[in-house]
């Protein structure tokens, strides 16, 4: 069972309030850069980008994806390890502002391995966190985001998806009342 | 996400490992061999998890990489070396390990003299064994950085001819590279003389040739072992300059080809032996890089192994 939390529309509009948001309040962009966590935060990251460059096409910021699966908390409590996804960052974050991106904020321990992941690539002056879907009553540590797009109060077991179509434009968030196994 | 699923336990040798498996490998190292040329080059994900070195025959390459690869991944590491220890007092190689395990040590890498050893081992404890060289059996953790390296440069490695050059008999990198190669799709061929080729081998797949020039000018890739002084008492050619002029590489050869093929050594190089010193540090060598591609390899061997929940 799945309930359409977002649609096309009101996805993009979303998405849109979040970009004047960060335009906003990181002005001209100087010594910035925005990085997705990998996986689904990489297309949430690119959309955000694009939006971004459609309102200020002259806007210069650095931008690239993190990966953190080495950096988890969870390693040898799965059954498997996971595979790990590139990381794509050709700069240093030293004394820059970055803005991590995220598609769903759920228990916070994926942010608390991006933070750590993040200080491999040097110290950043300051790290805020964009998330499309922040699920407030999941968290298991004190991490909030600054820029949400949808707060969704929700149970432990339903699960949150955001879909892309082909093109990386946005299609739809949907929550489903049971786990997927997906994740 | 997708998970990685390793068929095996252990990383007791090629042959019991899937191309799937391989492939997972492959992938993992990508993204520690990011890691390692990062300015930071430690990741946390084995904080947990400590690794007993066990080494019952000499070794510098194979044990620093290992090491450094467990460093990198934050492991907790014990070494140990035969010439140091009780096995001098007859303790025996169970008996060591079960002695080492009970101070909670959960994954064993391990080299030893005799083939097979870490077969034996993987049947009677409960830890996580990586093979670090049995013998003259198998060397997994080379033959996958040789692949890699070789993947690297070729990308893929469908209809690729790779020769393998020297001393096959005694070789476990021969054997390991060889299950690798043709369980990657390679066409694999083997060239020595024929005291040095174990009989019977092409039943894996091989080529078989005697003749350097030739096979040098087949392959894309010609991988030259070194020649162990060591294990040469039993007669096996006249002399050390004979082998030197009948199959050492030197640049004169490589000269006269259409295609110089990529050189790898799994090293230590006998210089002027095996291999000229012109050669060895030509362009056409990625000696080094397969030495650096050694330690992301282990590193994913050793994370894919120990993130498998053995309870």
């Amino acid at each position: 069972m799945s309930k359409t939390l977002l649609h096309t529309e009101k996805f993009n509009l979303t998405l849109r309030r979040l970009c004047h948001q960060l335009l906003e309040n990181y002005g001209d962009f100087e010594d910035t850069c925005i990085i997705g966590i990998q996986p689904r935060g990489k297309f949430l990251s690119k959309r955000i980008r694009e939006l971004l460059l459609e309102e200020e096409p002259a806007l210069q910021f650095k931008y690239g994806q993190l990966d953190i699966t080495f950096h988890r908390d969870d390693f040898r409590l799965r059954e498997k390890p996971l595979q790990p996804y590139p990381t794509e960052i050709d700069f240093v974050t030293e004394d820059k502002r970055v803005i991590l991106v995220d598609d769903v904020l759920y228990t916070g321990r994926t942010i608390q391995a991006a933070l750590a992941a993040i200080n491999h690539f040097g110290r950043p002056s300051e790290v805020e966190l964009v998330t499309l879907i922040d699920r407030r009553f999941n968290r298991h540590l004190p991490i909030q985001a600054d820029y949400v797009g949808l707060r969704v109060d929700a149970l432990d077991e339903a699960y949150v998806r955001v879909d892309w179509n082909p093109d990386g434009k946005e299609r739809e968030v949907l929550l489903f009342s049971a786990k997927n196994n997906e994740e | 996400m997708t998970k990685s699923d390793l068929s095996t336990r252990h990383l007791l040798g090629i042959k019991n490992l899937s191309a799937a498996d391989i492939d997972i490998i492959f992938r993992t190292a990508d993204e520690f061999k990011d890691v390692i040329n990062r300015p930071i080059k430690k990741v946390p994900s084995l904080r947990d998890v400590t690794i007993a070195n066990l080494f019952f025959e000499n070794s510098t390459r194979t044990r620093i990489s290992f090491e450094l690869a467990e460093k990198r991944l934050s492991a907790d590491i014990v070494n140990f070396s035969a010439s140091s220890s009780s096995v001098k007092k007859g303790e025996t190689l169970l008996d060591t390990v079960r002695n080492i395990l009970s101070m909670k040590v959960d994954m064993i890498v391990m080299r030893h003299p005799s083939p097979g050893a870490p077969h034996f081992l993987s049947h009677r404890v409960d830890a996580a064994i990586v093979n670090a060289g049995d013998g003259t059996h198998e060397h997994p953790t080379q033959a996958l950085l040789d692949s890699y390296s070789i993947r690297e440069r070729f990308n893929s490695f469908k209809g690729l001819n790779v020769a393998i050059v020297g001393d096959i008999k005694h070789s476990r990198v021969a054997l390991s590279n060889l299950f690798c190669l043709k369980k990657l799709g390679a066409n694999v061929r083997l060239c020595g003389p024929s005291t040095l080729i174990p009989r019977h081998i092409e039943e894996l797949g091989a080529e078989i040739s005697h003749d350097v020039a030739d096979t040098l000018e087949w392959a894309d890739v010609t991988n030259v072992l070194r020649i162990q002084l060591e294990r040469q008492k039993g007669g096996y050619f006249p002399s050390l300059r004979e082998y030197q002029m009948h199959f050492g590489i030197t640049m004169d050869m490589l000269d006269k080809l259409s295609n110089v093929p990529v050189i790898m050594h799994p090293g230590p190089i006998n210089r002027g032996l095996e291999l000229s010193s012109a050669v060895a540090d030509s362009e056409h060598s990625i000696i080094l890089n397969q030495v650096e591609n050694g330690v992301a390899i282990r590193m994913a061997v050793l994370y894919l192994l120990a993130g498998q929940r053995t309870s």
